[in-house]
């Protein structure tokens, strides 16, 4: 390991403990706010996973989130909690197999319309679930977990996120996602199963979104498939990675903090314009940053260097 | 000796338009075959179909006397063929170094690591590309092209595949290119040309395939079937044709 990498695996370490040891000074209202940016940073960074080398932008987030909230919502109280983890990461992994076989061979903006499809379609069968057979559209969900025990669970799950996306990017996974995003066409001549790799990818970044839906369900005492499978929240992911630069293994997190404290304030003083201002800054970001804050300090250092 | 490629009656058609239309022929190892015609003739559909980009509709294609007709690409690519584009098509977002990997990474024997980037180095500097850390979106058309040929020769190809690799080079440039190809094929690669250059073609084909509306025409060495009548009238109009057979 080279000192340069070294010092990059204690930073990290570093930002880590400072992240887990935040539940001893903040209040309830600073603990559900760190709470939202590890969460977005879990979802966003686990986006950019996929979405960052292939360039496929999915807009299905909350159908994985959702489907790992309502895991818990079910058999939260009938199993162990890891049991609980466990059956809800599996649940993912098949959905976006199955999601991703189906597909990941559409390209550009029909993924995009049919990954946002796929999450109204899985609310719907929810819904009609929870309407015919279940006989009510909400449930309640009882567990004994601390505010500190979610953001503590979420940050080491970010821990991991980012691990595996370190991991995955210094792999020739990561190397035949990179060439996918370039040119699929050269991918397949240079001998890359184009398809099973899109899918291996999509399929890890969907876990982590399942986990970090069932890891949140506590939070909410009461869900119903609204609030579980709102779509505003794969928006959010998307211009919060995009923001940060998903082409970065750092670069969705710096998107998620601006944003997640933009979003506090906006839908505590203008709740009735929040979605307004999201779509407004949204366009702002694709004019003026297109390879998100990251990209932009990465030039800036290269313009640094060479003068 | 048994062909390295052989073509059996291979057909693809697009809605009506018959593109390649009983096309049969076959290459030898170490053999470097022409494939020319006249625009539009399917001589880049015939690449595709070998490459595996596009499935044939009929026929049969035999790579090593193995079929691999409608096989995917990234198959047929691992089996050791490799292509390059007629529009030249390099990875923008990626170092030199790195598209050059791209070949070698994901090969039946491939490199990864330290390995692979001193290969890549290699086989930069064998298509005279020195300069290996800039981006490829960076490199000029002639650098671009070379760096296609790099990350095709990466794959270790027993076929290569060149798709007009020499068009578009200058007269100095043309001859260092002819040179690496013959260099290639002296290495042991078999190459199907396809080409508008007919000084490439002259200078470097054993063999020269001549397509016309999707079928082969005609098929020999380059002197003879450039002198064909029929090949003539496909290039230049029946006119042209009957005056080259009257001259003769």
């Amino acid at each position: 390991m080279t000192q340069a990498a070294f010092a990059r695996a204690a930073a990290g370490c570093a930002a880590l403990a400072g992240a887990a040891s935040l539940p001893l000074f903040g209040d309830g209202y600073h603990m559900a706010l760190a709470i939202n940016i590890a969460n977005y940073t879990v979802l966003a960074t686990a986006w950019a996973l996929f979405s960052g080398p292939t360039r496929y932008i999915s807009l299905c987030t909350v159908a994985f989130f959702g489907i790992g909230a309502y895991t818990v919502a079910v058999l939260g109280e009938l199993m162990a909690w890891p049991l609980v983890l466990a059956v809800a990461g599996a649940i993912g992994v098949a959905l976006a197999l199955v999601v991703g076989l189906s597909t990941l061979r559409l390209s550009g903006i029909y993924f995009v319309i049919f990954s946002f499809g796929l999450a109204e379609l899985v609310r719907q069968l929810v819904t009609w679930f929870e309407v015919n057979v279940s006989r009510s559209v909400g449930r309640y969900v009882f567990l004994d977990v601390t505010q500190q025990a979610i953001y503590l669970q979420l940050v080491a799950l970010a821990a991991v996120v980012f691990l595996v996306a370190w991991a995955i990017r210094r792999s020739r996974l990561g190397l035949a996602l990179r060439i996918i995003g370039d040119d699929e066409t050269v991918a397949q001549h240079c001998g890359i199963d184009a398809a099973r790799a899109k899918l291996a990818l999509f399929a890890v970044s969907a876990l982590f979104m399942t986990l970090a839906g069932a890891i949140m369900a506590p939070r909410w005492t009461y869900i119903d498939p609204v609030i579980a499978f709102n779509p505003v929240m794969s928006f959010q992911v998307v211009i919060m990675a995009l923001l940060g630069g998903p082409g970065r293994l750092f670069g969705p997190l710096l998107g998620v903090v601006p944003l997640a404290f933009l979003f506090d304030i906006l839908s505590a003083q203008f709740p009735n314009h929040a979605t307004l201002v999201l779509g407004l800054v949204f366009m702002a970001i694709v004019y003026a940053l297109p390879d998100g804050v990251a990209g932009m300090l990465a030039r800036r250092r290269r313009a640094g260097a060479a003068s | 000796m048994t062909a390295i490629l052989a073509l059996d009656g291979v057909t693809r058609r697009f809605g009506g338009l018959v593109a390649v239309d009983a096309l049969s022929f076959s290459v030898a190892p170490g053999e470097i075959v022409g494939l020319i015609g006249p625009n539009g003739s399917g001589k880049s559909t015939a690449l595709n179909l070998i490459s595996g980009a596009l499935a044939p509709d009929d026929g049969a294609i035999l790579f090593e006397g193995a079929p691999i007709a409608g096989l995917a690409p990234h198959r047929i690519a691992r089996r050791g063929v490799a292509r390059t584009f007629q529009l030249v098509r390099v990875l923008p977002s990626l170092t030199c170094v790195e598209n050059v990997v791209a070949g070698l990474a994901f090969r039946g024997d491939r490199l990864w690591g330290a390995a692979a980037e001193r290969a890549a180095r290699e086989l930069l500097a064998r298509v005279g590309l020195a300069d290996e850390t800039r981006a490829a979106a960076e490199l000029t058309y002639v650098d671009q092209k070379r760096l296609e040929l790099a990350r095709a020769l990466a794959l270790a190809p027993k076929l290569l595949l060149l798709d007009e690799w020499l068009s578009g080079l200058n007269p100095t440039e043309l001859q260092q290119g002819i040179a690496l190809v013959r260099a290639l094929r002296d290495d042991g690669s078999a190459i199907v040309l396809v080409e508008h250059v007919m000084a490439a073609i002259r200078s470097l084909c054993d063999r020269c395939v001549v397509m016309s509306a999707g079928a082969k025409i005609a098929e020999g060495a380059p002197a003879a079937v450039l002198a064909d009548r029929a090949v003539i009238a496909a290039y230049l109009g029946e006119d042209a044709g009957a005056e080259a057979a009257a001259d003769a």
